[in-house]
């Protein structure tokens, strides 16, 4: 059996502890109590990862090591300061993009190595692990990046769609692999290398710009979760086992959250992937029906004559307040509200906004205070006895057909249950359709009061309005 | 199948349960910085890339592990201080009524 030498050791049993602070840091990260010291360990795993890697013999020159580094802490730290928080899924998304193209590029640069050292004979299983990350590394960078330039707005927000789109997908797909197969079964040809990294960063763009933005949370989760078995993957390649652990872990935290979106929305994976839900031309049952229907609408003055009387009002955000950036006049309504001994909560559906705890995040730089906010389940049975749900720019997630009327394309979603409470305001810029392209019968629910306009002015004007009370 | 794949595979599989359970519990409040910060441990890649610009084969063997370690330093760097930003606004009510 071979032994390893000192310094081998010394950097193999380092690459074991930050292995165990990642599943440290990891596990604080799921009590809001410990999460910040969480993220901290697992940085500190990182760094100790970074800091033994430098001291490995193979390496002979240590400048490049050092201009990327330099180059990349300064973009990363700028950005991660600079964000606002409503864009926070944009962030993330591109940050698994870099992730991404880092994994594809260590993989080539591994193929060019073999290719150019040993006469083009590559092992079997070494050029498996570097196709793979391959494909794995370029669909995640540029599916984030179009992920990316759909949040941030430069791409439609909407499905884009072409004829024969499917047929295209699979063909590309199928040309990365059946390319792939070639190469490592017959010949390590550059050429045809550079086809497969091009169909793969091609995917990456044709698999993201059919799925509409009310569905980036579970495609930022999914191309969160590729990020992390890009890594894993490239662990195989550089035959690095902190790679494959580290990688690993972040592929099954990607997937879970996946799982979560997806059961949230009531639709499986391969629906959100490829239906291009919210197109608006699939068979939509009872949506047409509408002409005969009147929605009430209120000034700010009745909306708030109702929340400044009441008990107990629940607060529905959705990806209204997100754009309009209506969280702090949201917490300054809070305050006010609660000021006068009213019981502020707010509900939180699993899918409001664009990414997986959207609406957390900015109510928490809000300074909402998160005992105040409430999962699905938890809050359901509270809005029969609440006296007002104020909606905030949501409107698939409160849509009380999704429970009965299976010709829907939201039917068997589950959603909060606004339509129990005493009274309802649901603030909307008008009376159109959602992301899901369907009507929403609480409109025009005789209990409902209407309060059109941006979600940031109407919340201030309430604020004001309630202050006059 | 080469010992070191099997290897490989073997901590690729474990690794990946280690994970299912120590995420399953997380509360939805904490799913955005869950998820940034697991992105953060994703840029492990940076490791590959120290070693692959360091070799320093060729030029273009340099290049391409130059752009990785930038780019997955972004990720790194990125990751964990947006996520620290983040978890630093998550707070409890202090004054209760």
């Amino acid at each position: 059996m071979d032994v390893m030498d000192g310094l081998s050791t010394i950097i193999a049993l380092s690459y074991l502890i930050a292995a165990s602070l990642f599943i440290y840091g990891l596990k604080f990260m799921s009590s809001p109590a410990t999460a910040r010291k969480g993220n901290l360990i697992a940085a500190i795993g990182m760094f100790i990862a970074i800091v033994v890697t430098l001291l490995d013999r193979k390496i002979i020159d240590f400048t490049w090591i050092a201009v990327g580094i330099i180059i990349g802490s300064l973009i990363g730290a700028v950005s991660a300061r600079k964000v606002k928080m409503t864009a926070m899924p944009q962030m993330v998304g591109i940050f698994n993009g870099f992730g991404g193209g880092a994994s594809a590029l260590v993989a080539m640069a591994e193929f060019l190595r073999a290719t150019s050292t040993s006469e083009g004979i590559l092992h079997l299983d070494a050029s498996i692990s570097i196709i793979i990350t391959i494909i794995i590394g370029a669909v995640t960078f540029t599916g984030s990046f179009v992920a990316f330039g759909k949040l941030e707005g430069f791409i439609t927000g909407a499905p884009v769609q072409f004829p024969l789109q499917k047929v295209v997908n699979v063909l590309v797909i199928l040309g990365a692999v059946g390319l792939s197969v070639y190469i490592i079964g017959w010949a390590p040809s550059w050429t045809l290398f550079y086809v497969v990294v091009g169909l793969s960063l091609l995917y990456g763009v044709l698999f993201v710009i059919p799925i509409g933005g009310a569905d980036m949370p579970v495609v930022i989760s999914l191309l969160n979760s590729f990020s992390g078995l890009a890594a894993c993957a490239a662990g195989f390649v550089v035959q690095n086992n902190i790679l494959i652990i580290a990688g690993s872990l972040v592929g099954s935290a990607g997937l879970i959250l996946t799982q979560i979106m997806c059961k949230a929305m009531n639709r499986s994976l391969t629906n959100v992937l490829f239906s291009a839900f919210g197109t608006g031309d699939m068979e939509a049952g009872a949506t047409t029906a509408t002409g005969d229907k009147v929605a009430r609408s209120v000034d700010a003055e009745e909306a708030a004559m109702i929340m400044g009387y009441a008990q107990s009002v629940i607060i529905v955000p959705g990806y209204g307040m997100a754009a309009a950036q209506a969280q702090h006049a949201v917490r300054e309504l809070t305050e006010l509200l609660q000021s006068r001994g009213v019981e502020v909560k707010f509900a939180i559906h699993p899918v409001a906004g664009r990414m997986p705890g959207h609406m957390n995040v900015l109510l928490a730089e809000a300074q909402v205070p998160y005992n105040l906010l409430y999962d699905m389940d938890d809050i359901n049975p509270e809005f029969p006895h609440a006296d007002v749900a104020l909606v905030i720019g949501a409107n698939d997630v409160i849509n009380p057909i999704a429970r009965y009327d299976k010709s829907s394309p939201i039917y068997g979603m589950p959603i909060l249950d606004v339509d129990k409470a005493k009274h309802i305001i649901i603030i909307k810029r008008s009376l159109n359709v959602g992301f899901a392209g369907i009507d929403n019968e609480l409109f025009y629910d005789p209990k409902t009061s209407m309060f059109f306009g941006s979600a940031k002015d109407k919340v201030q004007e309430l604020v004001s309005e309630v202050k006059k009370l | 199948m080469p010992e070191s794949l099997m290897m490989g595979l073997t901590i690729f599989v474990l690794a990946m349960f280690a994970g299912f359970e120590v995420i399953t519990k997380v509360p939805p409040t904490l799913h955005t910085p869950l998820m940034s910060g697991a992105n953060a441990i994703s840029g492990i890649a940076i490791i590959g890339a120290i070693l692959v610009a360091g070799e320093g084969h060729s030029t273009l063997n340099i290049v391409f592990g130059v752009v990785a370690v930038a780019f997955a330093t972004i990720n790194v760097v990125g990751g964990f201080l947006v996520t620290d930003r983040m978890l630093n606004m998550f707070k409890k009510k202090t004054s209760e009524k």
